[in-house]
C-alpha cells in the first residue's frame, strides 16, 4: 500500500505527462506482480463495488476521531473531498504495517463486503490505526469504489510498453476488458499483460473489443472556411449521433456489446447484441433509440440505459439499433491499419449482407466543397444529431486519441444559448474547494400560469447548472462578487442577490416534469460573463421552451443525405 | 454561561472590544494590531496584517524592533522586553513570546484584578528562530484561529526539514535547482534554520535576504545565503536550493534557474485542493501557526473561562469551544472569516513582503 499510494501522490501531484510516465515506470518496475495487477485495474478505471457505504465511512471516522457530526461537516466543506476528510481528522496511527496492495485487497477490503457493521467498524479502526494519512486517503478512496486519479489509460499503456519492450497496441489490445469485474486481477493476468508477443496472439482475444479510436474536436468558428483540412474529397464525412459509442464483438459463435467506457451491455441491447454478423466480426458504432427512421433524442435512451430488465413495452416503446460506422476485424483478422476508404467498403459489405432493421450503415455525408458542408452541418439538429464527423480516407483505426496514423475530427454544431441570471451558488471540489464555482442560474418566468402568480408579475425559475467554462481569474472575480451579495447561506450553497447576466451554452433541451422550469438541458456551461447585460435583460423562459425540439419536424435522415460511393 | 455583557452594542465591562479600527482597550485608550491609523498601537509582530503603517505611536516586544522598523519606516516605537511591563492609563501591558516569527508577542493586559491576553498569531512547536510560545494564564484569552479545523494536525517540523533536504538533494543530483516558495518573513528563515546546508548552495530573493540580515543581526544562526548576483555561474544554481517569495513565480527573476523543480512550504499545504492550486512538484507541511491540537492545549492551558475567538475559522471554533464548556464568542476583524480569506490575506502579504 506504501508504494501504491506513493505512485498516487506522483500521479496527483504533477501535470506533466512525462512525470507521470516515469512515476508509473518507476512503480511497475518494482513491484511484485499480483500488485501491479491490482494497480493496473485501478489506473486503468476500475470500480470494484462500494466495499463500505459513506453513511458507514462518515460515521466509524467521527467516532474514531471524536468530534461531533457537524464538525465533520464543517471539515468536508474546507477539503472537499470525503476520503480526504477522513484521512485528515482521523488520530495519528499508532503504528505502521507494510502490506503490499493485493494482500489489501484480497484479504483485507474484499472480504469486508459481506461483513456485519460491527466487524467493519473494528476493521476499519485497526486498518486506519496502521497507516499514516496519504495511506489512508488512498485507503478510503479503494473502498469507498471512488478511487480517480489524474493518468489515461494510455499512459498506463505506454509505461508497461516500454518496460515490457512490446509494442503500444499489443499491451492496449491486452489490457481490453482488464477492469470488468468478473475477473479478478492476479499475478498470472498481470504477468500475461507484459509476456512477449505470440504467434497466436489474437486467438486469446475472447470477446473484448479493441481500444476505442477518439475524435478531436475541429476548433473552427462557423464562419471560418475548413479550408485547412485541404481537399474535401479527402475526408469521408458522415453525422455525429448523440448515443453510446459501442463495439458489437462476434466471435466463437457468440456475440459481446461493449460501450465505450469498456462496459459489457450485452444484455441492455438485445435487438442489437441479437444480430447476427460473421463469426470473426468487430463493428464500431454508435447506440440510438430510433424511431420512424431517425434517432430519437438522448433522453429516451436514458430511459433504456441502467436498466437491467427490459420489459416488451420499454423494447417496442424504444427500439435501439446500431449504427455501424467503422469495421475493426474482418474474417477474424485484425484490420485496423488498413486505411479508413477501404476498412469502410468492407463494412458495406458486411453490413449490406445482414439485412435487419437494428443494423444501419452510417451513411456518408456527400458534398462538393467545405463551404456547403457547412450549410449542411446547419442542418444538423433538425437530423436529431450533434454535428460532422471528419474521418481523413487514409486514416488507420487508431488507439484513443493518437493522431500519428490519421485523425478524426468532430465538428460538432454551435450550442444553443440563452442569457441567464446567477442565483444560487455553490463550493466547487477538489482543486477549488476553497472557491465558489458551482452555479445554479435562472431565465425570466412572466408568470401567471399558477393560481398563486398574478399575471404579469415576473420572477426568476432556475432552469440549469454549471461549474465550467470560466478561466481561474473569471472564477475569483465572480466568486467575489457571490461574497458579496449572499442573501442566505444553507451549508455549501449560497442564494444571492441577482447581479450577474451569463451567457449560457447547451446541448440540447427536453421537457422535465422534474424540473420547476419545466425544461432540462444537456451539458449546460457558462460561455461567458454578460456584463454588457442587466439582470432584466436576461431571457425568458418562454424562450428556452420555444428551443424544445419538435418531434414532427424532424426531417427523415436517410431522405437528403449523399448516396455512399 | 456568563455572556459577554451587551447593552445598545457595547460591551460595557469588558477590556477588549471591537472597533471599526480594531481591537480597542477601553480603559488603556489603545489599540491591538488596528487595521486603521490610530493614535496609540500595540503590535503583536510585523506581519502585514497586524503591523500597519500610519498610527502615530507604537508599542511592541524589543525583538521585533528591527523588523518592524524595516517595514514601517522612522515610526515612533517604544518596546518592551518580553516580561517586563508598562502602565498606561491604569493598565499593565506587558509582552510573551508566541513562537510565531521573530518579535511575535502575545499581549497581556491586567486592570482592576482581570487578565485578558491577545494572543496575536502563535505557534507551539519549538522554532529556532523566535522565542517558543510560552503559556500566559488569563481570564480571558482572545485566540487566532487560522488553522481551526481538525483536518490541520502537523507533523513535526524536523520530519519536514527531513523531507525538504531529500527533494533538494535528488534534484541537485539531477542538477537541478530547487525552488522553494516560501513568505519570506519567518518562514524562509525557518527553513533556512532546519535545513541540512551541506548539500549545496543556498541562493535568497532579495526579499527574504532584507529579513535574514536582520535575523542574523538578532543572534539567529542562519546559514551562509547568496544573492543572484553572488553566485559566480550557472552550473552553481544547478545544486541550489533558491528560496523565492511566492509572488516571484513566473517571473524573469527564476528564469534564470533554468529547469528548477518547485516546491511550497505553507501550512495550506496540507490540502489537496491548495496543492494543485499551486501547480508546484512538491508541497510541505509547514506552518507557522498552531494546528487544531495546538490550538487546544493552549487555549486549556491559560486556564481562561472565557474565549473569544479572531483570525480564521472562528464560528467553528467558537461552536466547539461552547460544546466544551467554554464562554466563547467571536470578535470580527477585518482578517478574513475562513480560510480561503484568510489565504488570499496571506498571498497579498506575501506580495508586499516581495515587493519590500
Ligand atoms: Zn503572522
Ligand atoms: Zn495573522
Amino acid at each position: 500500500m506504501r508504494d501504491f499510494a506513493r505512485l498516487y501522490n506522483e500521479l496527483d501531484a504533477t501535470t506533466a505527462t512525462l512525470g507521470k510516465l516515469e512515476a508509473l515506470k518507476r512503480y511497475f518496475s518494482h513491484v511484485e506482480p499480483a500488485n501491479a495487477a491490482w494497480a493496473v485495474y485501478f489506473l486503468a478505471g476500475g470500480k470494484p463495488r462500494q466495499t463500505i457505504s459513506t453513511k458507514f465511512l462518515r460515521q466509524f471516522s467521527t467516532e474514531m476521531s471524536g468530534i461531533p457530526e457537524w464538525l465533520f461537516d464543517e471539515c468536508y466543506q474546507a477539503v472537499g473531498d470525503l476520503a480526504e476528510t477522513i484521512a485528515h481528522i482521523l488520530p495519528p496511527p499508532s503504528h505502521e504495517t507494510s502490506i503490499p496492495l493485493a494482500n489489501w485487497m484480497e484479504e483485507r477490503i474484499i472480504p469486508l463486503r459481506n461483513e456485519t457493521p460491527e466487524k467493519t467498524r473494528e476493521a476499519l479502526f485497526s486498518y486506519w490505526n496502521e497507516l499514516e494519512t496519504q495511506q489512508r486517503f488512498v485507503l478510503i478512496k479503494l473502498i469507498s469504489g471512488a478511487f480517480r486519479v489524474g493518468v489515461s489509460k494510455l499512459l498506463v499503456v505506454r509505461a508497461l510498453s516500454e518496460l515490457a519492450g512490446l509494442d503500444a497496441k499489443i499491451i492496449a489490445q491486452r489490457m481490453m476488458g482488464w477492469t470488468d469485474s468478473a475477473l479478478q486481477p492476479s499475478a498470472e493476468r498481470y504477468s500475461l499483460l507484459i509476456a512477449a508477443q505470440s504467434e497466436f496472439e489474437h486467438r486469446n482475444k475472447d470477446g473484448h473489443p479493441y481500444p476505442f479510436f477518439l475524435a478531436h474536436p475541429l476548433q473552427i468558428s462557423p464562419q471560418a472556411d475548413p479550408q485547412v483540412l485541404g481537399d474535401i474529397r479527402q475526408w469521408q464525412i458522415e453525422w455525429k449521433y448523440d448515443g453510446i459509442r459501442a463495439q458489437l464483438v462476434q466471435r466463437n459463435g457468440q456475440s459481446w456489446l461493449w460501450s465505450r467506457g469498456e462496459d459489457l451491455i450485452t444484455d441492455r441491447f438485445p435487438e442489437i447484441s441479437g444480430i447476427s454478423l460473421p463469426d470473426g466480426t468487430v463493428i464500431d458504432g454508435e447506440i440510438v433509440i430510433w424511431k420512424n427512421g431517425s434517432p430519437a433524442p438522448f433522453a429516451d435512451l436514458q430511459k433504456r440505459i441502467g436498466r437491467k430488465s427490459l420489459s416488451s413495452r420499454i423494447l417496442n416503446e424504444f427500439p435501439a439499433a446500431f449504427i455501424a460506422f467503422d469495421l475493426l476485424e474482418h474474417r477474424g483478422q485484425d484490420i485496423r491499419h488498413i486505411i479508413q476508404s477501404e476498412r469502410r467498403s468492407r463494412l458495406k459489405d458486411v453490413v449490406c449482407s445482414i439485412d435487419v432493421p437494428g443494423l444501419i450503415l452510417s451513411p456518408l455525408v456527400d458534398a462538393p466543397d467545405w463551404h456547403r458542408l457547412g450549410i449542411m452541418r446547419n442542418t444538423s439538429r433538425s437530423r436529431a444529431v450533434e454535428g460532422m464527423m471528419l474521418k481523413s480516407v487514409s486514416a488507420q483505426y487508431g488507439i484513443g486519441r493518437t493522431k500519428e496514423r490519421g485523425i478524426w475530427w468532430k465538428w460538432k454544431i454551435d450550442p444553443y444559448t440563452v442569457d441567464a441570471v446567477l442565483v444560487y451558488a455553490q463550493r466547487g471540489h477538489g482543486r477549488r474547494a476553497s472557491l465558489y464555482t458551482d452555479y445554479t442560474f435562472a431565465v425570466w418566468d412572466s408568470g401567471g400560469s399558477g393560481d398563486s402568480d398574478p399575471p404579469g408579475e415576473r420572477k426568476l425559475v432556475p432552469f440549469a447548472k454549471a461549474y465550467s467554462g470560466l478561466t481561474d481569474r473569471e472564477i475569483a472575480r465572480v466568486d467575489a462578487v457571490i461574497r458579496r451579495t449572499t442573501i442566505e447561506k444553507f451549508g455549501p450553497v449560497r442564494s444571492v442577490r441577482p447581479t450577474m447576466v451569463f451567457e449560457i451554452g447547451f446541448e440540447g433541451i427536453a421537457p422535465s416534469p422534474r424540473h420547476k422550469a419545466g425544461v432540462a438541458v444537456r451539458f449546460p456551461r457558462m460561455l461567458r460573463i454578460r456584463d454588457d447585460k442587466k439582470v432584466d435583460e436576461a431571457d425568458t423562459l418562454d424562450m428556452l421552451k420555444a428551443m424544445l425540439p419538435n418531434p414532427y419536424r424532424k426531417a427523415a435522415l436517410t431522405s437528403s443525405v449523399g448516396s455512399p460511393p | 454561561m456568563a455572556g459577554p455583557r451587551r447593552t445598545w452594542g457595547v460591551y460595557m465591562a469588558d477590556l477588549v472590544v471591537a472597533r471599526k479600527e480594531g481591537l480597542f482597550c477601553e480603559p488603556g485608550q489603545f489599540y491591538i494590531d488596528p487595521w486603521q491609523p490610530v493614535d496609540r498601537a500595540i503590535i503583536t509582530h510585523a506581519h502585514a496584517d497586524h503591523a500597519r503603517p500610519g498610527h502615530t505611536h507604537y508599542l511592541a516586544a524589543l525583538p521585533g524592533a528591527d523588523i518592524l522598523k524595516s517595514r514601517l519606516g522612522d515610526i515612533q516605537l517604544e518596546t518592551l522586553a518580553y516580561g517586563e511591563h508598562v502602565i498606561h492609563n491604569g493598565v499593565t501591558v506587558s509582552f510573551h513570546p508566541a513562537g510565531h516569527v521573530l518579535g511575535s508577542a502575545q499581549v497581556r493586559l491586567e486592570y482592576r484584578g482581570e487578565t485578558w491576553v491577545v494572543s496575536g498569531d502563535y505557534k507551539l512547536e519549538p522554532d529556532g528562530t523566535c522565542d517558543s510560545f510560552e503559556t500566559v494564564p488569563c481570564d480571558t484569552f482572545i485566540t487566532e484561529s487560522t488553522f481551526g479545523l481538525p483536518i490541520y494536525r502537523w507533523q513535526a517540523a524536523s520530519d519536514i526539514f527531513k523531507d525538504i533536504n531529500v527533494w533538494w538533494r535528488s534534484n541537485a543530483e539531477k542538477g537541478r535547482a530547487s525552488v522553494l516558495f516560501c513568505y519570506a518573513f519567518g518562514k524562509a528563515q525557518r527553513i533556512l534554520n532546519g535545513i541540512d546546508n551541506s548539500i549545496g548552495p543556498i541562493i535568497c530573493h532579495g526579499a527574504a535576504e532584507t529579513l535574514n540580515r536582520i535575523y542574523r543581526n538578532a543572534g539567529i544562526s542562519l546559514p551562509d545565503t547568496l544573492t543572484v548576483s553572488d553566485a559566480s555561474s550557472k552550473a552553481g544554481f544547478r545544486e541550489a536550493l533558491v528560496i523565492a517569495p511566492p509572488s516571484s513565480a513566473g517571473s524573469p527573476w527564476l528564469r534564470r534557474f533554468g529547469d528548477y523543480s518547485d516546491a511550497f512550504a505553507s501550512g495550506w499545504m496540507l490540502l489537496r485542493g491548495a496543492r494543485r492550486r499551486r501547480a508546484v512538484d512538491r508541497g510541505f507541511v509547514l506552518s507557522d501557526h498552531a494546528d487544531w491540537p495546538g490550538l487546544m492545549r493552549a487555549i486549556t492551558a491559560t486556564g481562561a473561562q472565557r474565549v473569544i475567538v479572531t483570525h480564521g475559522h472562528v464560528d467553528v471554533m467558537v461552536r466547539w469551544l461552547r460544546e466544551n464548556s467554554l464562554d466563547a464568542s467571536a470578535f470580527e476583524t477585518e482578517y478574513g472569516t475562513n480560510e480561503e480569506d484568510n489565504a488570499a490575506e496571506n498571498e497579498s502579504v506575501a506580495f508586499k513582503e516581495s515587493h519590500a
